[in-house]
C-alpha cells in the first residue's frame, strides 16, 4: 500500500511527486470529512502532536490545531514567548523535555532556516516544519498546489507567477519545488532587490516586470512584503511598491484571460494586493485556507501511520 | 493456493432477488430507508441491489450512499500496511432514517463497528440494520450478526472468502480460497 517516503516533513525538496500524489489523494478524503455535520475522526485518538511556535502565527498555528483535532489527537502548544527558551533553554532541551511527556509528533515554527532538519536528527519523534525561517514552509506550498489543482484540474503544465518579496519567503522557495516538481512553469516577479541572486538555478525565470508577469500566467501567488525581516531597506517606499508590483483590480480586468489570484496571508491590503481584488471572484484566498486543514489532517495522518 | 467456488454467477443472480425482497418486505417504498454500502467492496453489491429494486419492484427513489471507515478502524498503526481511504458519499441525511448497511463479506464484525462510529457523523439513524451477501460462521470478533444473509459460509481463518462481480472483476461468483 501506498506511503510516504519520509518519516518527516521538513521540506517539499525532501519529498517525491508520489508522495504530492498521495498527500493530495488523502487530503481529497479529508476535505469531505471536514464538509460534514460532524467533522470529526477519531483515528489518531492514541496520539499526541506538540506545536511549537518560536516565531508568531496566527493561521498556521490555528490550521494545524484544527487539523489535530479534527484527527482527535491530543494537542499541546508551546510558544517561546512564554517558556523557558527565555531562560536560555536549547531547542534540543526544550524539545526532548517536551517528549518526555510522551509525544509522539512535533509541529514547529523557528525563525532559523533548517532547524526542523536540525531537530530531526536529534530527537525521536515525527517532525512537521511550519516554517523554518527563509527556508521552507512545505504545508503552504502543499496546500497552494492542492488549490490550484482544485480550481484548475491540475498543476501540470500551468503556468504560474510567485510575486513579492522572494528574498525573505519561504512560501516562495517551497512553492518553487512543489510546482516544479509537478511539472508547472514557475515565474518570479518582483523588484530586482527582493529576488535571490541564483534564483534561475532552480529552474524559474526572472520577470520584473508585473504586466508582463501577468499576461503569461494562469496563476498569480502574491506574496506578502515582509517587512519584519527586512533589516535594510529593500525598497524606496511602500507607495512606490504597490504602485509597480501591487496587484489591483486595473490591471486585472485588462488582461485578455482570467486568471487565478491567491494569496498566502496574511495580507497588506493596498500594498501587495488590492481589497477588491482579494475580494474578487478570481481570488482564492479563503479556498487556500480552508484547503490548508485538509492538507495538514492529510500530511498528519500519513506521518502518524508511519509511527 | 487453492480456490473452489462457494457461488455462481446463476446463484448471486437468485440470492440478490432474494435479499432484494427481504428488504421490500421490511421497509416496502423505502421512503424513509437509505442503503449505505460500506467501501471499498461493499458498494458493488449495494449498487446491484438498488437497481434490482428500481427495475423489477418499481421503487423510484432510493438512497444509495457509499461510507468510508478507514478512519474509524481500530487497527490504525497496529498492521503492517499502511490503511488507505476511499471515497465516501452521502449526500443525505441520515437523521431519524432506517439505514441498511451493505456489505460483501461479513468476517470478524469490526467494519461494521467501525461503520456503526462513521455513520454517526451524518446524524442520528432511526435504526441500522445489515445486509452481507456472506455470513462467515463462528469468526465474529464482536456481537454482531447481520439481519439479511445471502449465505452462511464456514471457513477457517486462513481461508479467504473473495466475492466478484462482474463489473469490477469480470464475473459474478464467490471463491474460497485456501492461501
Amino acid at each position: 500500500m501506498a506511503e510516504l517516503s519520509t518519516k518527516h516533513l521538513l521540506g517539499i525538496k525532501y519529498i517525491t511527486k508520489q508522495d504530492i500524489d498521495l498527500i493530495f489523494k488523502t487530503a481529497d478524503n479529508f476535505k469531505e470529512v471536514i464538509n460534514r455535520p460532524i467533522k470529526k475522526v477519531p483515528t489518531l485518538r492514541d496520539i499526541t502532536i506538540a506545536n511549537i511556535f518560536f516565531e508568531n502565527s496566527t493561521r498556521t498555528k490555528l490550521s494545524f490545531e484544527l487539523a489535530e483535532k479534527r484527527l482527535s489527537a491530543d494537542v499541546v502548544n508551546f510558544s517561546a514567548g512564554q517558556s523557558s527558551v527565555k531562560k536560555g533553554e536549547t531547542l534540543i532541551d526544550t524539545v526532548n523535555n517536551i517528549l518526555s511527556m510522551k509525544v509522539d509528533m512535533v509541529v514547529m515554527r523557528h525563525p532559523n532556516p533548517g532547524a526542523g532538519i536540525f531537530l530531526s536528527k536529534h530527537v525521536n519523534a515525527a517532525i512537521i516544519n511550519a516554517g523554518d525561517g527563509a527556508h521552507e514552509h512545505p504545508t503552504q506550498a502543499l496546500l497552494d498546489s492542492y488549490s490550484i489543482r482544485e480550481k484548475l484540474g491540475e498543476v501540470k503544465g500551468k503556468n504560474v507567477v510567485i510575486v513579492g518579496d522572494i528574498l525573505h519567503s519561504r512560501v516562495a522557495l517551497s512553492n518553487i519545488f512543489a510546482l516544479k516538481l509537478q511539472g508547472a512553469n514557475v515565474k518570479v516577479c518582483g523588484p530586482q532587490t527582493l529576488i535571490p541572486k541564483h534564483i534561475a538555478s532552480l529552474g524559474v525565470e526572472v520577470e520584473l516586470d508585473l504586466r508582463k508577469a501577468l499576461e503569461w500566467c494562469d496563476v498569480a501567488n502574491m506574496l506578502r512584503v515582509q517587512n519584519e525581516r527586512m533589516d535594510v531597506s529593500y525598497f524606496p517606499t511602500t507607495r512606490e511598491y504597490a504602485q509597480q508590483y501591487g496587484l489591483t483590480k486595473n490591471i486585472l480586468d485588462s488582461l485578455d484571460k482570467e486568471i487565478v489570484v491567491m494569496h498566502p496571508g496574511p495580507i497588506n491590503r493596498g500594498v501587495e494586493i488590492t481589497s477588491d481584488v482579494a475580494d474578487s471572484k478570481q481570488s482564492i484566498i479563503l479556498g487556500q485556507v480552508e484547503n490548508g486543514v485538509a492538507i495538514r489532517m492529510a500530511v498528519i495522518y500519513l506521518l502518524a501511520s508511519k509511527l | 493456493m487453492s480456490q473452489k467456488i462457494l457461488l455462481s454467477a446463476k446463484e448471486i443472480h437468485i440470492i440478490l432477488h432474494r435479499l432484494a425482497c427481504q428488504l421490500l418486505e421490511n421497509h416496502l417504498d423505502f421512503s424513509n430507508s437509505v442503503l449505505i454500502g460500506i467501501q471499498p467492496r461493499g458498494i458493488f453489491l449495494a449498487e446491484r441491489l438498488s437497481k434490482i429494486l428500481k427495475d423489477d419492484y418499481k421503487i423510484k427513489n432510493i438512497n444509495l450512499g457509499s461510507l468510508d471507515i478507514t478512519f474509524y478502524r481500530d487497527d490504525f498503526r497496529r498492521s503492517e500496511k499502511i490503511l488507505s481511504a476511499n471515497k465516501t458519499k452521502i449526500d443525505f441525511l441520515v437523521e431519524d432514517k432506517n439505514v441498511v448497511f451493505v456489505d460483501d463479506v461479513l468476517y470478524t464484525g469490526r467494519s461494521i463497528r467501525a461503520a456503526l462510529t462513521a455513520v454517526q457523523s451524518f446524524g442520528r439513524p432511526q435504526n441500522i440494520e445489515l445486509l452481507t451477501l456472506i455470513d462467515r460462521r463462528f469468526s465474529r470478533h464482536l456481537p454482531i450478526q447481520p439481519n439479511y444473509r445471502g449465505r452462511q459460509v464456514d471457513a477457517i481463518n486462513d481461508e479467504k472468502v473473495k466475492v466478484m462481480w462482474a463489473e469490477n472483476d469480470g464475473e459474478d461468483a464467490v471463491y474460497l480460497i485456501n492461501r
